[in-house]
């Protein structure tokens, strides 16, 4: 047994896949999404995308390592082993400053990283759009738009034909087992 | 008005600039070919030339094991350590390691912010020289007290002491500074490594493809995706540039927040981070023409590039030449005769062989890049860039020998030389870092391949539009 998981079509280059994308996104489709080799310019406006969340992920990580930083050397050296260095106050914060910016940064890089990988789902080995034979070429030099059956609007036929009539090419009905 | 503001098909000036501007890639290649040629590397038989290269660096590793199990075995005597200079080699080569992977994020993130187009050639492997470069720096402090089970004793973890470590002291702030460096120096070269680990994937077969295809974590180059990427990628730049400025400051208060003389000065910092971007970008200079006259890479890393590399290196070398000269003047104006004394001691006392080996590779030589015809001239540049390397270790060597061998109490003065175990450690770090960076070009793609094919004309929207007669 076969079942319909979404239909791929190639475009030519960066300028075509631009115009297939907002032209989608007129069309109504809502799960959709644009493959390239390279990031394009201009695609998230086309494609309607929100700004990305993630500087609220980092900036929170970013604050939260500052935190830890400063309170760690505070319970250290004024709490739990208070001593005398070059008869300076055991909270001598200025000293600290240093490490508690390492961990800001620490904190924050992570945040960038394990942010991007939860926004983008990643890791996901796996996605129906790696059923095509063509879709290899999109890390090469190939650019597709792929719309996905539990889109509203998704009709087999339909779908084909108003990728064909937006200038795809090798439309593919992406089939699962 | 900046040129970021100006339109450029509204601004004819604009517009000129651009099209008179070389490309960045030569060769007319397109993005197959640049698939082809980057992906090639890792695919087909690797030339005889590596593994020539391989046998050295793998000997050399030994050769640092060596050294280590022997230091292990007998203990820091083994070192030329003696009464006054008790920071030797351990912390020179340390230093010198650290800085050279400063290029590295230089060209990663700082020229990312200033939306310089011709770091895509060749941030990747600088990337990678950073990380090992910050392996073998991270090898001396792990192993300069000779007891390497106490390393632990540097991390703020409850023990069996209750004791903890003291956060006023530079050295503690070397730890989190470095160790962060080379954390996020990771997580950034691995970032920027995922969408080229997915070309490679879907290129490949059986169990390369399963193996690539984990590490490529299922990317599917969807504009959903590159939109989170594109700006984790931005905050990482963000975050990594006060880093590198901050790791080889808090590498200079180890120095600076001492009383000895010659260390004591304010300068340290600026004037580390000024030296370690020089040595750093002499590093990816030797490393850069080696790779490329080896894999055939003259169309991605241009002359274009290792002239811009050069311009880098006349600044850096230029303000370090400054910080040299005005630390004399700082010595002198600052009537501190102890002060005055370190200098005059640096330029013309036992150690002046080290001092004018320093000055004369890292002042002098960097000075021919003021002319074009030397600015493109691989031979030439081959040459500065290993003087740069010179100068480099040598200007650490100078810093804390001169220094701690004659302080302020003449009856304590040693001269300071090293032993044949120094030396072979030094050597066998080089074994170290080589063998990693020869793995990574022989298994991992050398140029980033997503970002340069983001910088053929190709990529841009735009490019079409004009050849179809500008009809938007």
């Amino acid at each position: 047994m076969s079942n319909t998981l979404g239909v791929l079509a190639r475009f030519a280059n960066p300028a075509e896949l631009i115009e297939a994308a907002k032209k989608v996104r007129e069309a109504g489709y809502k799960k959709f999404d644009c493959h390239s080799p390279f990031p394009i310019h201009g695609m998230d406006d086309a494609m309607g995308l929100k700004r990305s969340p993630l500087g609220f992920i980092v900036g929170g990580m970013t604050l939260t390592g500052a935190l830890v930083g400063m309170t760690l050397q505070y319970w250290v050296a004024a709490v739990e082993y208070p001593l005398v260095i070059s008869g300076k106050p055991f909270f001598s914060w200025q000293a600290f400053i240093i490490i508690t910016f390492a961990l800001f940064v620490l904190f924050g890089a992570f945040g960038a990283v394990l942010g991007m990988f939860h926004l983008n789902r990643l890791p996901r080995l796996h996605h129906p759009v790696f059923y095509s034979d063509q879709f290899a070429r999109v890390t090469d030099d190939a650019f597709f738009v792929s719309i996905e059956v539990e889109d509203p609007k998704f009709d087999d036929k339909q779908t084909q034909a108003f990728l064909t009539g937006i200038g795809g090419v090798d439309i593919e009905l992406v089939v699962g087992e | 008005m900046s040129i970021l503001n100006k339109h450029p098909e509204r601004d004819p000036s604009v517009a000129e600039a651009v099209a008179s501007d070389e490309l960045l890639v030569t060769g007319g290649h397109t993005f197959t070919t640049l698939t082809d040629k980057v992906s090639g590397i890792v695919e087909k038989k690797t030339p005889p030339q590596w593994y020539l290269l391989f046998a050295m660096a793998i000997s050399g590793l030994l050769v640092l094991l060596g050294a280590i199990g022997w230091l292990v075995f007998e203990g820091t005597g083994i070192w030329g350590l003696n009464n006054p200079v008790g920071w030797g080699w351990a912390i020179v080569n340390f230093v010198f390691w650290v800085g050279i992977g400063h290029a590295g994020t230089l060209i990663s993130a700082i020229l990312f912010l200033l939306r310089q187009q011709w770091r895509t050639a060749i941030n990747r492997f600088a990337e990678a020289m950073t990380i090992f470069a910050v392996i073998c720096a991270l090898v001396f402090p792990g192993i300069h007290v000779g007891r390497i089970w106490l390393a632990y004793y540097m991390f703020p973890i409850p023990n069996q002491m209750l004791i903890w470590p003291n956060f006023r002291s530079p050295l503690l702030w070397d730890i989190f500074a470095v160790g962060t460096y080379f954390t996020v120096s990771t997580l950034f070269w691995y970032v920027g490594l995922i969408p080229d680990l997915a070309t490679l994937r879907d290129r490949a077969t059986k169990l390369r493809k399963k193996v690539l295809g984990f590490f490529a974590l299922g990317w599917r180059g969807g504009n959903r995706q590159w939109q989170h990427y594109e700006k984790a990628y931005l905050m990482l730049a963000g975050l990594a540039t006060p880093l590198v400025l901050s790791v080889h400051s808090v590498v200079a208060t180890d120095f600076a927040t001492s009383m000895v003389p010659g260390w004591h000065t304010t300068i340290f910092p600026p004037y580390f981070v000024a030296g370690a971007v020089f040595s750093g970008f002499g590093m990816v200079m030797t490393l850069a023409l080696i790779a490329r006259k080896i894999y055939g890479l003259e169309d991605i890393i241009t002359v274009n590039h290792l002239e811009r590399m050069n311009k880098i290196i006349l600044v850096t070398g230029s303000m370090v030449g400054y910080a040299y000269l005005s630390e004399f003047f700082i010595a002198w104006y600052s009537g501190n005769q102890f002060e005055v004394f370190a200098f005059i001691n640096r330029a013309l006392g036992p150690y002046a062989w080290a001092y004018w080996i320093m000055f004369t590779c890292n002042v002098i030589t960097p000075q021919i890049f003021w002319f074009k015809k030397v600015r493109r001239s691989i031979p030439i540049m081959f040459v500065a860039s290993i003087f740069v390397n010179i100068g480099m270790w040598f200007e650490r060597f100078v810093i804390t020998v001169t220094s701690l061998s004659r302080d302020y109490l003449p009856s304590s003065w040693d001269y300071f030389s090293p032993s044949f175990w120094d030396i072979i450690t030094f050597v066998g770090s080089f074994g170290l870092f080589f063998t990693f960076f020869l793995l990574f070009l022989r298994f991992l793609p050398m140029v980033a391949l997503s970002e340069v094919k983001g910088v053929l004309p190709e990529a841009d929207p735009h490019h079409y539009s004009h050849k179809d007669g500008g009809a938007k």
